[in-house]
């Protein structure tokens, strides 16, 4: 476990080669789930809710099946009943009755877009056809479409069965209550020099991966089930079809595809159920692929969320006191990143005392799904807006008021054990030192904003084999689909331990058969838990080369080394051997060599990013442009670092698109109104300026490369800083997300500052 | 002896204290002797024999994989915390 | 509701029938049979095992199934497969010469342009339609001309980057 501690020698890490998938993909022949074709396939489409909350009385599909072509239609009543309980799947804790009732609903729809039926045919366009052929007939109920009307006392009740500890046995809309505590809010309150207080909105917003869902089943007569599907994880696929099922794990294999983005949106299942069950009707392979409408309607976005800090300051600038109110919307079944939001709205920061109270509410919106750094934007958008103003008041430069309270090595966790070593600080003097910071931004109705994020990051279940082929190449296989360039870092991790270029390193993702069980491509745990296997599984092999070589030398393994693809022996009188020439000759001297490992990893260090951006707005029409964007991250260290710089740029971009554009706009009667991606707006690149970034690396002591996963906390500082950057562009704080430009037109309005003559003719004849 | 940290929600079962000394050997041993301190606390934290999956378990700063089965040292520290999921 | 009317099944019949179109697909020669209500874009995919083009959006909207018909860059969702009758299509898959890549192809390996890598056949094919007509653009002309192109991974910065480099590339005999 030595290497982080050498002086960073490296010859392989840290540099960029170009990835070993890259040609399939630049050429077309990647195969992504939707891209697979069996002989004999159908299509499956499925029927869905057009009603936000409405009980189902009735089902008759007999039409549907008489439709030329139509071959199978399923219902929830081709389902096992599941039971109501958490039970651990995946990353998190999940009631298999409620993810089996939005697969397809049972006795209730939850949501514009729920599954209700699911049809096989021979041609997509006939299974839309027998769509409309299924009847279904509906007692429509009041929908309940946002946190606030949920939590009303005599609210309409979406789970008849939800409880949560505090309310009893009444039924409730809030299904879980969390409270963060620590010293005594209150009289640090009162002892405070400077106390800010304000409540935010963010609206609800999607993943937004280009590759809509699918999956294609293949249920054989031994009863053995092949799932194809783009997913994040194959082994959850596995375990939660396999519930939902109610068949045997073992029963079912997943072969995961080529994945067209994920963000944490494909860590869950859809689809996958649908075509086993419509491939066991039928005895043919079944092929589902969602519309862009289905994906947006039927499929988790995040939580829209109403959040109160207050927070109060000593006159020097110490935080001494922070109190937070926060509710999130969970969606149709409970499971918000609620507790998520509540262990990270504070983390960058040593406070002492602390008060944080967070609500899970269930809504008449789709179940909400993991989105990069589950939680924490929300709770960043108003954490680091309300730090902002009391810089501000303080008189303080807004970074260095970070710097001044920055949580360090030792700091306690709001909720848990102290810090290990960690890099808020220097990540935030990285952007204060930049170029970018240090340069004068001048210019009307411009202005630059700062923030800060935090994410835990993941270790969990991996698991590694590296193979010696004959020639002296290697492959290293996992089970960690690839969605940012992961399978090259674990080449490079392979070829560096062992010494070889790492073009002679071939990366394989694996299906659930074919590889230990490993967790999700997720938690930004790839690089640190996958590579930390990948790493020990090429020190096994490694060892293995030694000792191979050790015998063909009749010395003993502590008498061989392995240096740069060849082996030594110490000492004289043996010429040294490849790790090629050796390979040639390992069915003679013994057999194959493989190397493996298993982890449950451990050693986790939480990555810190913080962003400055520079906005210009139109008065006139309250648009927001970028004109700079500069994001520091703490990466530990960097494996490919392009890659790492990828996944910053990535999750910057997501965050100003939630900040700026993005939002679900239902109607009164919960339906869903911009279904498609031109008024679901997502940044293009005419919306962004080039983003600048700058790799920190504080090493993880817990990692032997001093890993520390990247790929989720750079989507959290953007929306705080532009908000940030807004108020001293043009004298408006804004407190709802997105800061769309009739939000903010409407603020520059009302707040009658007047930046320029246009907006001041504009105020004088809203006045009129 | 070591030291569990209780969560804010279940100090109404512990007289209000956040910070309560323990003792066992692994997380099973430690849970019980809570148990024998303050009655009820042990169906907040598992089920049917395990920790409930709701809750993630911290000892001296690294989430512990074994379940109930992890070590617990002679002055560890043990969180206890709502288990969560990640995005990508 | 809708009653499956007879007017109507009849009318799905006669969207049913196939259609026979010859047309021109990365240099060959091709024939398919498919029906009037097929997009161009399924045709590629589902007909022809052409998958390298990618449905992200069925609207027009993200640009992943970017194709290039007669010189134009299309969104292959938007046009039905009959209408490619007597026209010069090229998809990524057409854009390799043999095993030896495009410039563009060989830019967004080098500079790590691609993360899940669905929106990339798309952005290829917008980008080289772009240097077709325009080989020398300022970084303004390819972020305007690409914005119809949805990527959800990378935030742009290194596509960009890419598409610059192999105009670069490609000015210098590349």
């Amino acid at each position: 476990m030595a290497e982080a501690g050498t002086n960073g020698h490296f010859k392989v890490i840290g540099t960029r080669p170009i990835r070993h998938d890259g040609v399939d993909k630049v050429t077309g022949r990647a195969k992504y789930g939707a891209d697979y074709s069996f002989p004999g396939m159908l299509y499956g489409k499925v029927l869905r809710s057009p009603h936000a909350h409405a009980i189902i009385k009735s089902i008759n599909f007999d039409k549907a099946l008489k439709l030329p072509g139509v071959k199978a239609v399923v219902t929830s009543a081709d389902l096992p009943e599941a039971e109501d309980k958490a039970e651990q799947v995946g990353e998190a804790a999940m009631n298999p009755r409620y993810l089996s009732m939005n697969i397809l609903a049972r006795g209730k729809v939850l949501y514009d877009g729920h599954a209700v039926a699911a049809v096989a045919a021979t041609s997509p366009h006939i299974a839309e056809e027998a769509l409309k052929l299924i009847e279904v007939d509906y007692e429509v109920l009041p929908p309940v479409m946002r946190l606030e009307d949920a939590m009303k006392p005599g609210a309409e009740i979406l789970l008849p069965n939800l409880r949560n500890k505090e309310e009893g046995d009444n039924p409730t809309n809030v299904a879980q209550h969390l409270q963060f505590k620590r010293g005594d809010v209150e009289a640090a309150f009162k002892a405070a020099d400077f106390v800010v207080e304000r409540e935010f909105r963010t609206e609800t917003v999607h993943q937004g991966y280009i590759e809509p869902h699918n999956a294609v089943g293949i249920y054989n007569a031994d009863g053995h089930a092949t799932i194809y599907c783009s997913t994040q994880g194959a082994f959850d696929v596995r375990s939660m079809s396999a519930q939902v099922l109610g068949i045997p794990v073992g029963k079912i294999k997943v072969v995961p595809a080529e994945i067209g983005g994920g963000f944490g949106g494909k860590t869950t299942i859809y689809l996958e159920p649908l075509a086993v069950l419509l491939s066991k009707k039928t005895g043919r392979p079944v092929k589902l692929v969602m519309t862009r409408a289905e994906v947006l309607r039927a499929t988790g976005p995040t939580s829209g969320s109403k959040i109160r800090v207050k927070m109060g300051a000593t006159r020097d600038g110490r935080i001494t006191a922070a109190q937070v109110w926060m509710a999130y919307e969970a969606g149709a079944f409970p499971g918000s990143p609620v507790a998520a939001g509540a262990m990270t709205i504070l983390a960058p920061y040593a406070i002492e005392n602390v008060l944080i109270d967070a609500y899970d509410v269930v809504v008449n919106r789709p179940k909400s799904a993991a989105y990069r750094a589950p939680g924490a934007t929300n709770a960043a958008f108003a954490s680091e807006t309300v730090i902002d103003e009391l810089a501000e008041k303080c008189g303080i430069d807004p970074l260095d008021m970070r710097i001044m309270n920055g949580a360090k090595e030792g700091t306690p966790q709001v909720a848990g054990p102290p810090y290990k070593r960690i890099g808020f600080i220097e990540t935030c003097e990285a952007i204060k030192n930049s170029e970018h910071y240090r340069s004068p931004l001048t210019g009307k109705n411009r202005g630059r904003g700062v923030a800060a994020g935090f994410w835990f990051n993941a270790g969990m279940q991996s698991a590694a084999t590296v193979n010696i082929h004959t020639d002296g190449t290697a492959s290293v296989v996992t089970g960690s689909p690839d969605i940012g360039g992961s399978r090259a870092s674990c080449a490079m991790i392979v070829a560096e331990v062992l010494g070889i270029p790492v073009e002679d390193v071939r990366p394989v993702v694996t299906d659930t058969d074919s590889i230990g069980h490993t967790d999700v491509t997720g938690g930004s745990r790839v690089t640190f838990a996958t590579g930390m296997a990948v790493y020990q599984a090429a020190q096994d092999a490694a060892r293995q080369l030694r000792e191979r070589a050790a015998k063909v030398w009749e010395k003993t393994v502590d008498d061989v080394e392995l240096r740069d693809g060849t082996l030594y022996s110490k000492g004289n009188g043996v010429a040294p051997m490849t790790i090629r020439e050796l390979a040639k000759r390992l069915a003679r001297t013994g057999g194959p060599i493989t190397g493996r490992a298993t982890v449950n990893a451990r050693g986790v260090g939480p990555g810190f990013a913080a962003t400055c951006i520079d906005v210009e707005v139109d008065p006139d029409t309250g648009k927001v442009q970028i004109l700079r964007c500069t994001v520091a991250q703490d990466a530990g260290k960097a494996i490919h670092p392009a890659y790492v710089e990828g996944q910053m740029q990535g999750g910057t971009a997501q965050g100003i698109g939630w900040a700026l554009n993005e939002e679900y706009v239902y109607d009164a009667q919960g339906h869903l109104r911009n279904t498609g991606l031109l008024d679901y707006r997502m940044p293009t690149c005419l919306d962004l300026p080039m983003i600048e970034t700058i790799i920190v690396e504080v090493p993880n002591p817990g990692h032997p490369l001093g890993v520390r996963g990247v790929g989720e906390v750079s989507i959290v500082p953007p929306p705080a800083a532009i908000a940030n950057a807004i108020y001293r562009a043009v004298g408006v704080r804004m407190r709802e997300l997105p800061m769309s430009p009739p939000r903010l037109l409407k603020a520059i309005l009302e707040s009658g500052r007047a930046y320029s003559p246009s907006a001041q003719e504009h105020q004088a004849a809203a006045a009129d | 002896m070591a030291t569990a940290v209780i969560p804010s929600l279940l100090r109404g079962l512990t007289g209000g204290k956040e910070r309560v000394r323990v003792s066992g050997r692994n997380l099973r041993e430690v849970i019980e002797d809570l148990e024998r301190q303050f009655p009820g606390i042990r169906s907040q934290l598992t089920e049917d024999g395990e920790l409930r999956s709701s809750i993630a378990v911290s000892i001296d700063g690294e989430i512990a994989t074994g379940g109930l089965l992890e070590p617990v040292g002679q002055g560890s520290e043990i969180h206890f915390l709502p288990a969560l999921g990640g995005g990508a | 509701m809708n009653s499956h009317s007879m007017a109507n099944q009849a009318k799905n019949l006669e969207m049913s029938k196939k259609v026979r179109v010859e047309t021109t697909i990365n240099g060959e020669a091709t024939e398919f049979l498919c029906e009037p209500r097929q997009s161009l874009l399924e045709v590629l995919r589902d007909v022809l095992e052409l998958t390298g083009s990618k449905e992200g959006c069925l609207t027009g909207d993200c640009g992943a199934c970017t194709v290039i018909v007669d010189g134009r860059a299309v969104c292959s969702c938007l046009m039905l497969g009959v209408e490619a009758q007597g026209k010069r299509i090229t998809t990524v898959e057409g854009l390799a010469n043999g095993t030896g890549l495009h410039p563009l192809q060989q830019k967004f390996l080098e500079d790590a342009s691609l993360q899940c890598g669905i929106c990339t056949p798309g952005f290829l094919m917008s980008a080289k339609a772009l240097l077709d007509r325009n080989p020398n653009p300022s970084e303004a002309e390819v972020r305007y001309t690409l914005a119809g192109n949805l990527c959800r991974c990378t935030g742009y910065d290194k596509i960009v980057r890419a598409v610059l480099d192999a105009a670069k590339a490609m000015q210098s005999g590349g």
